[in-house]
C-alpha cells in the first residue's frame, strides 16, 4: 500500500480537548462490518456529528470544521485508546485529518496511523495545553526535521519511531521491507 | 536457574526466541509470529492487499480463522437462513469464507463445532501454548497471555504482514510487573482484579508496557480466571499481558487437539516450566494491587479506569471529562451505586464467556427469577462452552430465571450483529469496554463480572453478589 509521502504539513488545528477518546468514538463498531477502506470518512465520529435518526446535531463540535484547512486534529490525552480497529485512522484520513496532536495517543492507534499517512504527534504537556486552548492556530509540522512549530518562533521537537517516520516520509507501508526479510526468515524456521 | 548474573524475566524469554532479525536504530526487530488467529472484522483489507500484490499466506498452517463479530447469536429460521443483522455483516462473513478457502486458511465458520470468539478458541484448541507469540487483528488478543505466550493485538496492516510473511515489525515495549498481594474474599474474581488495577494505574497506566502478572492471588487463579485478567491488560493500555505458566496451566491443555502429544508432550512441559521469571529480573516498572481488600467492582463513567467497589457511592466528578462521564451515566453523586435501575444485563464477550463464568453466573441465578423489565442475555463464548453448559444445564437454570440463551458470538459487547441496548438503557455488562455508544447508540455500559452481572439481573438494580455467595454456602 502506498499513500502521500508525508513532508511538510502547514495547517490549522482543530481541537477536541476531551480525554481517552476511543476508537469507537473515532468510528462506531456498527461501522466495521465493511469489507474496505474507502469512504470511512463520513462515519468518523459519526455519533458526535449525527443523532439516532442520522440527522446532523446542530450542537456538534465538528460543524465548524473545515477539512481543507485544518488538517491537524488536537485531542486530549490517551487519544485512540480501545480497540486496534484501522477503521480509526482510515475514516480520520479520509475525513481529511493529516496529523493527530496529543500528549500522550495510544499504542496501536500510532502504530495504525503510521502505516496511513496518518501523523501521531505527541507534545508535552505545556505545549498540550497550549494547543487545546488555541483552536484553529496553523501549524507547521516538519516530519523530516521531527518539528512543529508554532508560530512566533516557537518550534518544539517531537519523536517518531525511526522506521516508520522513513516509511511516512516516502509514503510506503512497510511489507516491503518485511518481504526482504524472507530468507532470514526461513533460516529461522529451520534452525528452531 | 536463576545462578545467572542476568536474570531474564518470562517476557524477555519470550521475546528473545522470536527474533528474526534484531531492532536497531533505524528498524524495528522482525518479530517472528507462531499463531495468527483471524476474523472476519480485521483481515478483509489484509487479503485486498494480499491479493493486489499477487502475495500467498505464508504460513496457513499457523493461521486459524473464526467467525464471531458480526454474526447472530438466534438460531436459523426454518429455512436454515441465519438472521444477519445488516446485508454488510453477512457479506463481511462471506469474505472471510472466500478468502480463508483461497488461501488454505483452516476456518471455523458458522455450523463448526470448535466455532466461538476468537480468543475463547484458541485456548480451547489448544492452539494456544505456553512460549509461543500470537498476534490477532484484535485488541484482546493479550487473553492468550495467560498462558504464558507473548500474544497481543495488531491492526489490519499487520495483519497483511503476518499473512505474508509471519513476522511483524516491533520494538520491545517496557516491562511492567503487577503483584497482587494477598488472596481474594470470597465472590471476588479475576475481574474485579482486573477492574481494580486498571482503577488503580489508570486507562493508560499500562502503555508501552507488556505486563506480567505476579503474586499469590493471580497463582490462586484458574487457567480461565487468567484469561480473564490478561484479557483486560488493554483496557489499562498495555498490548499484552502475560502470567507464568505453572502446572495448573499444563494440566489446562493437556489432552486438547492441538497440545503436543505423546513424548513431545514430555519436551514440550519441560520447555515450558523453564520460561517462568527468575528471581531478581528487573521490569521497568513495578506496581503492588492490594487483592485482599478488592471489593466487587463495577465502572461507573466511560472509560474502564472509572471504577470502584459495587458497595460504594457514586462520586463527585472533579474534572470535565469526569464531570461529562457522570452526565451520560446518569450516577448521581453521594448516592449508592446500587440505587440505578438496570435495564439490560449482558453475560459474555472474550473477558467471561467461558464454562467456569457461566457456572459463576448461573450459581447466582439458580432459583431466582430475573428481574421484572430487565431482558438479560447470557451468550456462551464458543459452541464448546456452549456444548459443556447445556450438558450441565446450566442453560436450563438461566431460562427458568427468564433470561435468553444464545448461540455464541461477540454479540452485546460491540453490537455488530444487532445485539445492542436502546438509547438510554443501563447495561451491566459482563465485555470489557464502557466506552460511549459500544453497546449501541446512548447506551449506559457497567462493566462487572458475571457474578455482579447476574446478581443485579436479579434485583433490577445494580447488586453487590456477595450475599449470594454466602448464601449458597450455607444451603450447600
Ligand atoms: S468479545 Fe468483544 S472484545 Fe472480545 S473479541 Fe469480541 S468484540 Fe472484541
Amino acid at each position: 500500500m502506498s499513500f502521500e509521502p508525508f513532508g511538510k504539513l502547514i495547517s490549522r488545528t482543530f481541537v477536541i480537548s476531551q480525554k481517552n477518546i476511543d476508537t469507537d468514538q473515532i468510528i462506531p463498531a456498527r461501522f466495521l462490518t465493511t469489507t474496505s477502506k474507502e469512504g470511512l470518512g463520513k462515519s468518523a465520529f459519526y455519533d458526535w456529528r449525527y443523532d439516532e435518526k442520522g440527522n446532523p446535531l446542530n450542537s456538534s463540535v465538528f460543524n465548524g470544521v473545515n477539512p481543507d484547512t485544518q488538517k491537524i486534529l488536537v485531542a486530549g490525552s490517551n487519544f485512540g485508546c480501545g480497540s486496534s480497529r484501522e477503521h480509526a485512522p482510515w475514516a480520520l484520513s479520509d475525513f481529511g485529518f493529516r496529523a493527530v496532536i496529543s500528549s500522550d495517543i495510544a499504542d496501536i492507534f500510532k502504530s495504525n496511523s503510521l502505516k496511513n499517512g496518518l501523523l501521531p504527534v505527541v507534545v508535552d504537556e505545556d505545549t498540550h495545553a497550549f494547543l487545546l486552548a488555541n483552536p484553529g492556530i496553523e501549524l507547521t509540522i516538519d516530519l523530516e526535521k521531527c518539528e512543529v512549530s508554532l508560530g512566533e518562533n516557537k518550534v518544539i521537537s517531537f519523536e517518531v519511531e525511526a522506521f516508520a517516520r522513513r516509511c511516512m516520509l516516502d509514503g510506503v507501508d512497510p511489507l516491503g521491507h518485511l518481504i526482504n526479510q524472507l530468507p532470514d526468515i526461513k533460516v529461522y524456521e529451520e534452525v528452531r | 536457574m536463576s545462578d545467572n548474573n542476568n536474570p531474564k524475566s518470562l517476557f524477555d524469554k519470550l521475546w528473545e526466541r522470536h527474533i528474526v532479525v534484531p531492532e536497531t536504530d533505524e528498524s524495528p526487530a522482525v518479530l517472528y509470529i507462531d499463531l495468527h488467529l483471524v476474523h472476519e472484522v480485521t483481515s478483509p483489507q489484509a487479503f485486498s492487499v494480499l491479493n493486489e500484490r499477487g502475495l500467498k499466506v505464508r504460513r496457513a498452517d499457523r493461521t486459524i480463522a473464526t467467525l464471531d463479530h458480526s454474526t447472530p447469536t438466534l438460531p436459523a429460521d426454518k429455512n436454515g437462513e441465519l438472521p444477519y443483522f445488516t446485508a454488510e455483516a453477512k457479506s463481511q462473513v462471506e469474505t472471510l469464507i472466500k478468502n480463508t478457502a483461497e488461501h488454505g486458511i483452516e476456518l471455523f465458520g458458522m455450523g463448526d463445532p470448535r466455532r466461538g470468539i476468537v480468543h475463547v478458541i484458541g485456548p480451547e484448541l489448544g492452539a494456544t501454548q505456553p512460549g509461543k507469540t500470537i498476534v490477532c487483528g484484535d485488541s484482546h488478543t493479550s487473553t492468550h497471555g495467560a498462558f504464558g505466550a507473548l500474544a497481543f493485538g495488531i491492526g489490519t496492516t499487520e495483519v497483511g504482514h503476518v499473512l505474508a510473511t509471519q513476522c511483524v515489525l516491533q520494538r520491545k515495549p517496557k516491562s511492567m510487573r503487577v503483584t497482587f498481594e494477598g488472596t481474594l474474599s470470597s465472590g471476588v474474581g479475576a475481574k474485579d482484579m482486573a477492574l481494580a488495577m486498571i482503577a488503580q494505574i489508570g486507562a493508560h497506566g499500562g502503555q508501552g508496557y507488556a505486563i506480567e502478572y505476579a503474586g499469590e492471588a493471580v497463582r490462586d487463579l484458574s487457567m480461565e480466571a487468567r484469561m480473564t485478567l490478561c484479557n483486560m491488560s488493554i483496557e489499562a493500555g498495555a498490548r499484552s499481558g502475560m502470567v507464568a505458566p505453572d502446572e495448573k496451566t499444563f494440566e489446562w491443555l493437556d489432552g486438547r487437539d492441538m497440545s503436543p502429544k505423546g513424548e513431545a508432550w514430555t519436551d514440550a512441559v519441560k520447555d515450558w516450566a523453564s520460561l517462568a521469571t527468575e528471581e531478581g529480573a528487573k521490569f521497568d516498572k513495578e506496581v503492588v494491587v492490594d487483592a485482599a481488600n478488592i471489593r466487587p467492582m463495577i465502572t461507573f463513567g466511560v472509560s474502564p479506569d472509572a471504577a470502584g467497589a459495587v458497595d460504594a457511592i457514586a462520586p463527585t466528578p472533579k474534572t470535565d471529562p469526569e464531570l461529562h462521564a457522570a452526565e451520560y451515566m446518569k450516577f448521581e453523586a453521594g448516592r449508592p451505586f446500587a440505587d440505578a435501575i438496570v435495564n439490560r444485563v449482558f453475560i459474555g464477550s472474550c473477558t467471561n464467556s467461558r464454562l467456569s463464568d457461566m457456572r459463576e453466573a448461573a450459581m447466582i441465578m439458580r432459583g431466582c427469577k430475573v428481574s421484572k423489565g430487565v431482558i438479560a442475555l447470557v451468550v456462551p463464548g464458543s459452541e464448546a462452552v456452549k456444548r459443556a453448559a447445556e450438558a450441565e444445564n446450566l442453560h436450563k437454570i438461566f431460562l427458568d430465571a427468564g433470561a435468553e440463551w444464545r448461540e455464541p458470538g461477540c454479540s452485546m459487547c460491540i453490537g455488530m450483529n444487532g445485539d445492542q441496548g436502546a438509547p438510554g438503557e443501563l447495561v451491566v455488562s459482563t465485555s470489557n469496554r464502557n466506552f460511549i455508544g459500544r453497546q449501541g447508540t446512548g447506551v449506559r455500559t457497567v462493566l462487572a463480572s458475571p457474578a455482579t452481572a447476574a446478581a443485579s439481573a436479579i434485583e433490577g438494580r445494580i447488586a453487590d453478589p456477595r450475599p449470594y455467595f454466602e448464601n449458597k454456602k450455607e444451603s450447600a
